[in-house]
């Protein structure tokens, strides 16, 4: 049983390397542009992993998180935000938001599939 | 599945639309036209390009995004006012980050230095210290090995560690599952784990969306104290942790470890602590906390979904966020060219079934007007897929405009109309230098200095309005500007000194004008190197006459010069006229033709020994020969040119053009003649009729030039 992970990012790029690293690492990827397509992805996507960028139009990656968590399905799935600043503040944002860890960008393919691997039970 | 290279070109893709995204956005701000999202849409564009960079590590690239994005990032939160000067910069460096990614993807190192000065002039302008970074910024990734990949296992010498933790009860909500991190820890080395379930309440008030469990781990491991840390890195804020180093060499023992933990805050309270040793042999590698110790721990998400049966991939056609598919031109092209046989063929049956006995039943004929119909639909969806907006095209004017003006002291805006106009793909690509090269032109030559238009009462900022429109089947894209117009005595004069024409020559204003086509004429006083550059306006001629267009120039002095390009919609097929001109077979484009007629004699006059003019309902119209133009015949004989097809040629007005006989209107497929003939005056291309014989197909604008009737070429027999 594969892992399901919905990956979210507004760029085409990021979401192609998202789902090609994935995918390589034998996860199940659902691809969603921002906050809102996430969150209409959810119901079928089921996955046991989000993977949010936090700035992306219609509603940012804080919104998505701020939605899942209080939604009704999936409110308790692991969800890692990717960022490129590595300040500390934007840590601590995303975490009081209810992400579960963060993942700096440019990630390499082993530290983004260690890093799920961290807050999955894969 | 995708290649890293395919990766690499949907970056670039992508970071061309960013940054005409940033553009166009920096634009509505310069022009107070922003929505709301506008500052964040510019900031999101240098965000995701420097996200792209980063990926595949072109550090310039990501070093001046960054910094670029520090600068949007104050706008964005309201401690930069979007003043003129700031926006003049940013746009600037917009530019800069767009010769940046364009070096970038050629594989080009970027110009460093010039990179710093753009970045740091747009830091001065933004009152930043140049190159300043806020702290923590790294572009390097952060290292995030898996903890499998370190530890000696099963190997008892290293430190040990104390670890007390102690989840808040809400940790499940963040999706945190402490199990995890309990397999994780256990991974490093070797570990005692305690469970604390003194919190732990009575069956009926139990939550299971809520932790109530702690636990003391005594950790040997080889793995640093960073390393340790780094388990409970993302957790770190949503649990009670203490992490102490009490053993550099050996294990300690059970009662030296309890009896510090009893001290704590996870100290088990009398009688509902429990003391479990999940690893308690030391040889034997770690193994992810037993069964027994999950079950006791409320179940997460993370545990229960993987295991859920029947539920499977994700449909495919879920995947992508949009039904768009990315398909090489080459592709679209052999679709193009397919169905250009596919128009000959379906003439050539047409042709052949008209001929056959059996032609006239209803069912036949009904079943070609079928075909016919479907060919076109056919022939217009390809041409949809290959269409597209002039937009991307008009947007990178605006950057040519900033520039010229800049460079020429002069102050001048872009305004663009009709940009949702659609064109074939390769005419909007082979459009780019020559519309480029005019836009330069305008502003540079048209345009007046600010002073002077000023005194002439025309406001300081000069206006270049440029715009796309369909017209009768051709598009036309006109470039206006609203300076001072062509000066023709100087321009005839210019001519004269580069002894391009004789100063004998009488020549009408329209015949000045185009003198400023001919090769090597320049009118800037000095020799300007914004338009100049190598490149007339001859060049822009040809190229646009290489695509079956024309350009035509119309000018008033002190109100402004009009460039105009027409262009064919498509590149591939043609709805045409076919006639007969001395024998030969000819076609016209039907979306030139105005009319057919079949004039009186009388209506014909002669001017001079050679030309003559029609009089169509009162209007004089010249009067061609087809067949004489074109030195099929030097006279007519009785009963040729006879009819008379009247063409519009632009702004120019009409032409009568005189031909022997019509036969049919039918689609017909463009194939190129200058690849083997070169130009041929009068000539736009050629095609393949039903039969298989070839046509030309004429270019009535060009055919009025090469009769002399309008002074296309006077300039070239005056030059020779």
């Amino acid at each position: 049983m594969s892992l399901r992970v919905l990956a979210v990012d507004d760029s085409l790029t990021m979401r192609e390397m998202l789902r090609q690293t994935l995918s390589e690492a034998g996860f199940n990827v659902v691809l969603a542009e921002d906050g809102l397509d996430a969150l209409d992805r959810l119901p079928e996507a089921d996955p046991d992993l989000i993977l949010t960028d936090l700035n992306m139009p219609r509603m940012d990656g804080f919104g998505l998180i701020d939605a899942v968590r209080k939604g009704e399905i999936s409110a308790r799935v692991p969800i890692l935000v990717l960022t490129t600043e590595s300040a500390a503040t934007l840590k601590d944002k995303a975490r009081s938001a209810g992400a579960t860890g963060w993942i700096t960008k440019p990630f390499d393919e082993k530290s983004l599939v260690s890093t799920i691997r961290r807050v999955t039970a894969m | 599945m995708v290649g890293f290279s395919d990766l690499k070109e949907i970056f670039f893709v992508e970071a061309d639309e960013l940054l005409s995204a940033l553009e166009s956005g920096l634009r509505a701000i310069q022009t107070g036209a922003e929505g709301g999202d506008t500052v964040n849409a510019v900031f999101r564009a240098v965000h995701s390009i420097k996200g792209g960079a980063g990926a595949f590590d072109l550090k310039a690239l990501v070093g001046f995004a960054h910094r670029f994005e520090t600068v949007l990032d104050d706008l964005r939160g309201g401690r930069l006012q979007p003043e003129s000067a700031l926006i003049n910069a940013l746009l600037h460096a917009s530019d800069h980050l767009a010769d940046m990614v364009g070096a970038c993807r050629q594989g080009l190192e970027t110009d460093a230095e010039a990179d710093e000065r753009v970045i740091v002039q747009l830091e001065l302008q933004a009152g930043r210290l140049p190159g300043a970074e806020e702290e923590g910024f790294t572009f390097e990734p952060l290292p995030m090995d898996g903890p499998f990949s370190f530890g000696d296992l099963g190997v008892s010498t290293g430190q040990t560690f104390l670890i007390r933790f102690r989840p808040h009860a809400s940790v499940y909500a963040s999706g945190h599952d402490p199990a995890l991190l309990l397999r994780d820890l256990c991974a490093l080395g070797t570990a005692e784990v305690t469970l604390d379930m003194a919190d732990l309440p009575q069956a009926g008030s139990f939550d299971p969306g809520q932790s109530y469990l702690g636990w003391s781990i005594a950790l040997t491991t080889t793995s640093s104290a960073d390393e340790v840390h780094k388990v409970f890195e993302f957790i770190d804020g949503a649990c009670a942790l203490e992490i102490e180093l009490v053993d550099r060499e050996s294990p300690p023992s059970d009662q030296s470890l309890f009896g510090a933990s009893s001290q704590t805050t996870l100290a088990p309270s009398p009688g509902g602590s429990e003391k479990a040793s999940l690893l308690p042999t030391p040889e034997r590698p770690p193994l992810p906390p037993p069964a027994a110790s999950r079950n006791l721990a409320a179940p997460s998400p993370a545990e229960v979904s993987p295991t859920a049966p029947g539920k499977g991939v994700a449909p495919a056609s879920n995947n992508g966020p949009r039904p768009t598919i990315r398909v090489d031109i080459d592709r679209v092209d052999r679709l193009v060219d397919i169905l250009g046989e596919l128009v000959i063929h379906q003439a050539m049956l047409t042709e052949a079934i008209e001929q056959s006995p059996g032609f006239g039943s209803v069912e036949v004929d009904r079943s070609l007007d079928q075909l016919r119909q479907l060919s076109r639909q056919i022939q217009e969806s390809v041409m949809a897929i290959r269409a597209q907006p002039v937009k991307p095209l008009f947007d990178r004017m605006h950057r040519i405009v900033r520039e010229v003006s800049m460079a020429a002291g002069k102050s001048a805006r872009l305004v663009t109309e009709g940009e949702a106009t659609e064109v074939d793909k390769t005419i909007i690509e082979r459009l780019a230098d020559p519309l480029t090269h005019m836009i330069r032109n305008s502003v540079d030559h048209g345009l007046e200095v600010a002073d002077k238009r000023i005194s002439l009462g025309k406001p300081a900022e000069g206006e270049i309005r440029l715009s796309a429109a369909h017209r009768s089947g051709r598009i036309v894209i006109t470039v206006q500007d609203d300076g001072a117009g062509i000066d023709r005595e100087k321009v005839r004069q210019v001519a004269i000194d580069k002894g391009l024409i004789s100063p004998l020559l009488e020549l009408s204003p329209q015949e000045i004008d185009a003198l400023l086509f001919l090769p090597g004429f320049s009118t800037a006083s000095e020799v300007s190197n914004l338009s100049g550059r190598g490149v007339g306006m001859d060049v822009v001629r040809s190229e646009i006459t290489g695509l079956g267009g024309r350009v035509g120039i119309t000018s008033q002095r002190g109100q402004g010069t009009i460039l105009t390009i027409s262009l064919p919609l498509t590149l591939a097929v043609l709805d045409g006229m076919v006639f007969d001109v001395a024998g030969q077979t000819l076609v016209l484009p039907v979306s030139t033709i105005i009319e057919t007629l079949r004039p009186d004699g009388s209506l014909r006059h002669s001017l001079g020994h050679s030309d003559s003019v029609l009089d169509v309902r009162g209007r004089c119209l010249p009067l061609i020969d087809v067949g004489t133009a074109l030195g099929f015949r030097t006279s007519l004989s009785q009963g040729e040119g006879e009819i008379v097809v009247v063409v519009e040629r632009g702004d120019e007005g009409a032409i009568a053009l005189m031909v022997d006989g019509i036969r049919d209107q039918r689609q017909v497929v463009i194939k190129g003649l200058e690849a083997n003939y070169g130009q041929i005056p009068g000539i736009a291309a050629a095609t393949v009729l039903g039969d298989g014989s070839v046509a030309l197909i004429l270019d009535p604008n060009d055919l009025a030039a090469v009769a002399n009737a309008i002074p296309r070429p006077p300039i070239q027999h005056a030059a020779e």
